[in-house]
């Protein structure tokens, strides 16, 4: 093997083990900035050492046992707390006295509980959004700076920043490393899932012609997700997150047009979804309809998504089911927004007039005034009821309010045909 | 980035020792865990197998067992990874496995990545 080949080699192997090695070194030295120092002490030390010797049989234990290490002798140069330093001499002691099958083995009882502990910390709230995101890809996600700076369009140095005043906020308002318990535990738990979501949206909001690392942050949500699924399974809001990234994701590839334009989820070509992730997202669902009976938010959103997902082609689509839970995801999360597309809903399955009942109650409200798809809806509504004077005012008003050329045009093209009195020769 | 391995050896290896099973149900269990397995599967015996070959003009259909073949695809697994080599590391330990509880055995993991989205779609 070239020295190039194990560097690859070496950062494929910190990838797989960064997170566990940090989290368990945390747990040790109750410092979640110690402890990534720490572990990269180990990786330079394995980058030095592993092109000559080889890389060894189980790398990741030889990483944290370097780490632990290094943790020793930091404490001895710091004189550190007399207890903290006794606390690490004894368990070093205790894991020597272990054969080597018996480390690994209480390295993996623990190593559950830790990373949990590092899933929350990273999110904790006393951090601003930012700080979490960036923290929570380079201590769980395992990116560099440059990846995340590259994957969220800012300056490397920004981030490099974030995450050392992530770090030092963390220490100073000596968060502690552990696992929220009680009242806290939904609230945190809830910070948590915003993260990852964030990080998914990011990652689905790129456009073609965008840094690979963008909508690779999709993949790197998911894997949050689904590690995030193993490690607490009986909640059932992270399975409804999980089944709504895999059926989100499941639709990349037919997402975006041969020019880059993005394609509306219903005129997808369908043979593009990924049947793959469409059947883990449907797994992830039923795990989450089985632990509770209502569902939350993640939940119904992955539900509504699951119910375009089983439809073979967009005829087949379950209106009145994908309706029925606009109407819970209304109560439970109610904005405009969400009304609005609970009337697209309840007019594909009742007929647009009960569509436009709806809609013109939207009509006042103040946060959809800019809002080019309120118009543009109502104006598809009027259109269907053979409106068409009203439907071309409301293509008009749409058209003026959107910034994308071409909605613009397509908005037009919907206005005119309203003036001919009949459908355009281009649906959408 | 999606990767599919495919497990190689030849179909007369025999019945693989409990350690080894017990090894890679856990090394499975770790990539659930890890967030990176897709998908996985072992395939049942060539005996139960056909084969439809287009060849020359003609299609041809074969029922196994395949004696001839010196290898055969015995498993496959799917997962999702950030580079190649997470893939040949993720192989590495699969078949350190192997020779450790089936000291004799021999086969060979082969990694494909698998197109996605990135592949197709508008070049930049």
């Amino acid at each position: 093997m070239t020295a190039t080949d194990t560097h690859r080699a070496i950062d494929a192997i910190w990838r797989i083990e960064s997170a566990k090695i940090i989290a368990g070194l945390a747990r040790i030295v109750r410092d979640v900035g110690l402890a990534e120092e720490l572990a990269q002490d180990a990786l330079v030390a394995a980058l030095e050492q592993w092109p000559e010797s080889g890389i060894p049989d189980n790398p990741g234990a030889w990483l944290m046992a370097t780490a632990k290490h290094r943790a020793i002798d930091l404490f001895r140069r710091k004189k550190l707390l007399e207890r903290k330093h006794e606390e690490l001499g004894r368990e070093l002691d205790a894991q020597q006295k272990m054969a080597v099958a018996d480390f690994d083995s209480a390295i993996d009882d623990d190593i559950g509980d830790d990373l949990l502990r590092l899933v929350f910390v990273s999110c904790h709230p006393v951090l601003s959004t930012e700080a979490r995101v960036a923290l929570t890809l380079r201590l769980l996600g395992g990116l560099t700076t440059e990846e995340i700076a590259r994957a969220f369009l800012v300056p490397e140095p920004t981030v490099a920043q974030r995450i050392v005043r992530a770090k030092r906020t963390l220490a100073e308002a000596r968060v502690p490393f552990e696992v929220p318990r009680g009242d806290e535990v939904a609230a945190r738990l809830s910070s948590v899932l915003e993260v990852i979501y964030l990080i998914f949206n990011e990652g689905y909001s790129a456009t073609a012609g965008d840094d690979w690392m963008r909508p690779a942050l999709c993949e790197d949500a998911l894997r949050l997700g689904r590690i995030l699924a193993e490690l607490v399974p009986k909640e059932p809001e992270v399975h409804g997150l999980v089944a709504l990234m895999e059926i989100q994701a499941s639709r990349s590839g037919a997402r975006i047009g041969p020019s880059g334009e993005p394609i509306l989820l219903l005129d997808q070509d369908r043979s593009r979804w990924d049947q793959l992730l469409i059947r883990r997202g449907l797994a992830a669902l039923q795990r989450a309809e089985e632990l509770r009976g209502a569902l939350g938010l993640y939940a119904l959103q992955a539900a509504i998504a699951a119910c375009h997902a089983r439809a073979r082609t967009p005829e087949e689509t379950d209106w009145p089911r994908i309706a029925a839970l606009y109407d819970a995801l209304a109560r439970g999360a109610p904005s405009p927004v969400v009304e609005l597309n609970r009337a697209v809903a309840i007019a594909m399955a009742f007929g647009p007039a009960a569509g436009l009942e709806l809609v013109d109650a939207l009509t006042s409200e103040p946060s959809l005034k800019s809002y080019h798809l309120l118009p543009s809806v109502r104006g598809d509504f009027l259109f269907k009821l053979g409106r068409f004077a009203e439907a071309q005012a409301e293509f008009e008003r749409a058209a003026a309010l959107t910034r994308n050329a071409r909605e613009h045009e397509l908005l037009l093209g919907r206005a005119r045909a309203c003036a001919r009195g009949s459908a355009p020769l281009e649906q959408r | 980035m999606r990767f599919m391995m495919l497990v190689k050896h030849a179909e007369s290896s025999g019945a693989p020792p409990k350690e080894l099973m017990d090894a890679i149900a856990k090394l499975s269990e770790e990539a659930v865990k890890a967030g990176t397995m897709v998908a996985s599967g072992g395939l049942a015996p060539t005996a139960a197998s056909t084969r439809v070959r287009v060849s020359r003009g003609q299609i041809t259909t074969t029922d196994g067992p395949f004696t001839e073949a010196k290898e055969i695809v015995g498993g496959i697994a799917i997962f999702d990874l950030k580079s190649k080599e997470e893939a040949v590391e993720g192989a590495l330990r699969f078949m350190e496995l192997h020779k450790k509880h089936w000291p004799g055995w021999e086969g060979e993991t082969e990694i494909r990545q698998m197109y996605g989205p990135e592949d197709f779609g508008p070049k930049t």
